[in-house]
């Protein structure tokens, strides 16, 4: 029902003033009740009608800004003497001193003071009720503290356009200081406006970075000098490495020559042990490992091809994705490739064919970690695809011990450098996951989500206690562990030792029996050659291998048909005879 | 008078494990010291600091109160504090030794 009014004004009239005038209301329309109506409608009593009686409030978020705080400290320098005294002056201050010790106020004072003070002196003496007692029986009681790590700070990527921590080193002495390497390893991702710098960090302050490392390309790894912690070198993801003097500035002090060094990014770079403290080397997807002295970066002083037919030839070299050198063994290093395969060589091989010692694979993807355990030499943990896995150096075939298949890529590893059983990995989905082996070798013992965006580095300090893991948005998180996981236990070596030994002996025992398998084998199908007959009869046998699997796999598949349709009939049928039990309860009821 | 001072200070040197000995005025001046000086200026300035407040503390708390003697038990010895209006006598003791 529409109530429309209408009014008509002259077209001369518009845009006059309005002229107001007064009248008595108009009724318009009256629409009486119609009760016919209410037929159109049910009454529904009751009604429920929610209401709430509640004092309106409003959320709201505050974040404060970031608090910046600054250590400082108070030298205390004599004062308190009069003015006429200067306290410089060894004179004017004894002078003063006498006076005072004359008043005899002093006296009293200190007489009586003195009295007072013996007392208490003898008291000390006489018994120390400080004493601890019962102190042998605290020692055995060492908490079962649940194994945890704490995040103690965040130092974030101060450019605007983030990019992956993708190298770390702590400073050698002390580790106050670490150093991060920003890049990005995504392929040509790097934009213009992306900053080249690395940074130093102070570890205790994460508001600016103690010092800026300024390369001419991104930064893929950097490494302190451990025997001058002033010298640093970085490989850049253009191929060159560059060194740096922290005394000498933010500018690199050298860089390699562009023809001399690497074709692809320079994945790692490891100082050698060396009289002069001077020399590295360096490794990257190009295929080549080169070796460099800080003093003359225009040309490596040693090349190695990584051509695992020992040809040297460049189309066959893997690439390299990892190093590995321990100060202990410095003839033996060892190379982590992208294909997944870990070439142990030998510096002082005299051809570059012997160079090259034995191959381990096993893995499926690029090595991102190699590293040998600090206290077993000879077992060595490599991170790579889905798994961590664990060599000994004598077993080439396999593995002596692996993680399961994780869900997400593992991206960097390490072991802890104060206990032999632990070792550190992190994951793309941004986890930390600590392994005791002589804890729990399933799982991880300790998982931490350090954060939502994956991790793509790991470091732990000397002492073991403090651990640096870097994310793919430039976010560093310098993490402690509880001291559970980074002191050594009572008979820790010893159980590491034995279950290395366990599962070395295990490995080649079954390495044994697969060449003996094989050899039976192959004499094997060396007999079969002979007699050709029987190569006919074998294709015709895997036809009928073939028809026979079919038919099979038809009859278990109409089994489980068959099984499905008798069950549905049986709760079919169960379904009816409750139908009809609640129909006749019904009709009882209704009766 | 002064020589009895002397030999007040000369027992308390002598007794088992006392490390050393300052009398401080109330400007925080040290007046005697058997310790060197650069440990002596620290000493008098901190406690100097400590007495006061606790000083206040105990007058605070009940104004007819005041504060007789102050000893800091530490880790490596214990320094005990005579503290009177115009000058404090402050002794560091090791009583294991």
């Amino acid at each position: 029902m529409e109530i429309v009014y209408v009014y008509t004004k002259k077209r001369s009239e518009f845009g006059r003033q309005c002229n107001f005038s007064d009248r008595p209301a108009e009724l318009h329309v009256d629409i009486l009740p119609d009760p016919s109506q209410m037929d159109n409608y049910i009454e529904r009593n009751p009604c429920d009608t929610p209401t709430q009686c509640a004092q309106e409030m409003s959320e709201h978020e505050v974040n404060t800004e970031r608090f910046q705080t600054e250590t400082r400290g108070i030298n205390h320098v004599e004062g308190g003497w009069p003015k006429d005294i200067n306290p410089q002056e060894m004179e004017q201050t004894i002078r003063y001193r006498k006076k005072v010790e004359k008043d005899e106020n002093y006296i009293n004072t200190v007489l009586q003071l003195g009295s007072l003070m013996e007392h208490c002196i003898k008291q000390n003496t006489a018994i120390d009720i400080y004493q601890q007692y019962f102190e042998e029986e605290e020692a055995s009681e060492v908490a079962e503290e649940q194994p945890s790590a704490k995040t103690i700070n965040v130092f974030r990527d101060p450019n605007e356009i983030k990019r992956t921590a993708t190298g770390l080193s702590w400073h050698p002495d002390g580790a106050k200081k670490l150093a991060v390497a920003y890049s990005s390893l995504e392929f040509q991702r790097a934009t213009k406006d992306m900053s080249f710098d690395s940074y130093i960090w102070d570890i205790e302050n994460p508001d600016k970075p103690e010092m800026t490392l300024k390369p001419v390309s991104l930064l893929v790894c950097l490494e302190y000098n451990p025997k001058d912690s002033h010298v640093l070198i970085g490989g850049c993801y253009n191929g060159q490495i560059a060194y740096w003097d922290t005394r000498k500035g933010s500018q690199p002090v050298e860089m390699s020559t562009v023809e001399h060094s690497h074709r692809d990014p320079v994945y790692k770079v490891i100082w050698l042990q060396s009289k002069t403290g001077t020399d590295y080397f360096s490794a990257s997807t190009d295929g080549h490992v080169l070796w460099w002295d800080i003093r003359k970066m225009s040309e490596p002083t040693e090349r190695l091809i990584l051509d695992p037919s020992r040809k040297g030839n460049l189309d066959n070299a893997l690439g390299a994705i990892s190093l590995e050198f321990e100060t202990t063994m410095p003839t033996k290093f060892m190379v982590g490739t992208e294909q997944g395969q870990v070439v142990s060589c030998n510096r002082k091989a005299k051809t570059p064919a012997e160079k090259i010692v034995c191959t381990y694979s096993g893995h499926h993807g690029p090595i991102y970690a190699l590293q040998r355990n600090p206290f077993f030499p000879k077992n060595f943990l490599t991170v790579a695809d889905w798994t961590a896995r664990i060599w000994s150096e004598e077993i080439k075939e396999s593995s002596i011990m692996w993680t399961k298949y994780h869900m997400t890529y593992l991206t960097d590893g390490c072991w802890s450098p104060v206990r032999p059983a632990v070792f550190f990995t992190t994951r793309m989905d941004g986890t930390l996951d600590v392994w005791d082996l002589l804890f729990k070798q399933n799982d991880p013992t300790l998982s931490l989500k350090v954060c939502d965006e994956s991790l793509y580095s790991l470091r732990v300090q000397d002492n073991g206690r403090f651990l640096a893991c870097g994310s793919q948005l430039g976010t560093t998180t310098l993490l402690e562990i509880s001291p559970g996981l980074c002191t050594l236990q009572r008979n820790e070596k010893a159980l590491a030792t034995a279950m290395f030994e366990r599962e070395t002996k295990r490995e080649k025992i079954l390495e044994a029996r697969h060449r003996e398998m094989r050899l039976k084998e192959r004499s094997r199908s060396e007999q079969s050659k002979e007699e050709e007959a029987k190569d006919v009869d074998t294709e015709e046998s895997s036809e009928d291998l073939v028809a026979r699997a079919e038919k099979e796999f038809f009859e278990v598949v109409e089994f489980e048909l068959k099984k499905r349709e008798r069950e549905e009939e049986k709760s079919q049928s169960k379904a009816d005879s409750e139908k009809e039990v609640s129909e006749e309860k019904e009709a009882q009821d209704l009766s | 008078m002064e020589a009895e001072v002397e030999e007040t200070l000369k027992r308390i040197q002598s007794q088992k494990g006392v490390q050393g000995i300052i009398v401080v005025n109330a400007e925080g001046i040290p007046i005697k010291t058997t310790l060197d000086n650069s440990t002596t200026v620290q000493y008098a300035a901190q406690i100097h600091q400590l007495v006061l407040k606790a000083r206040s503390t105990v007058r605070d708390m009940d104004p007819q109160n005041d504060l007789t003697f102050l000893r800091l038990r530490c880790k490596k010895n214990e320094i005990m504090v005579a503290p009177d209006k115009e000058y404090f006598l402050i002794v560091i003791q090791n009583p294991t030794d």
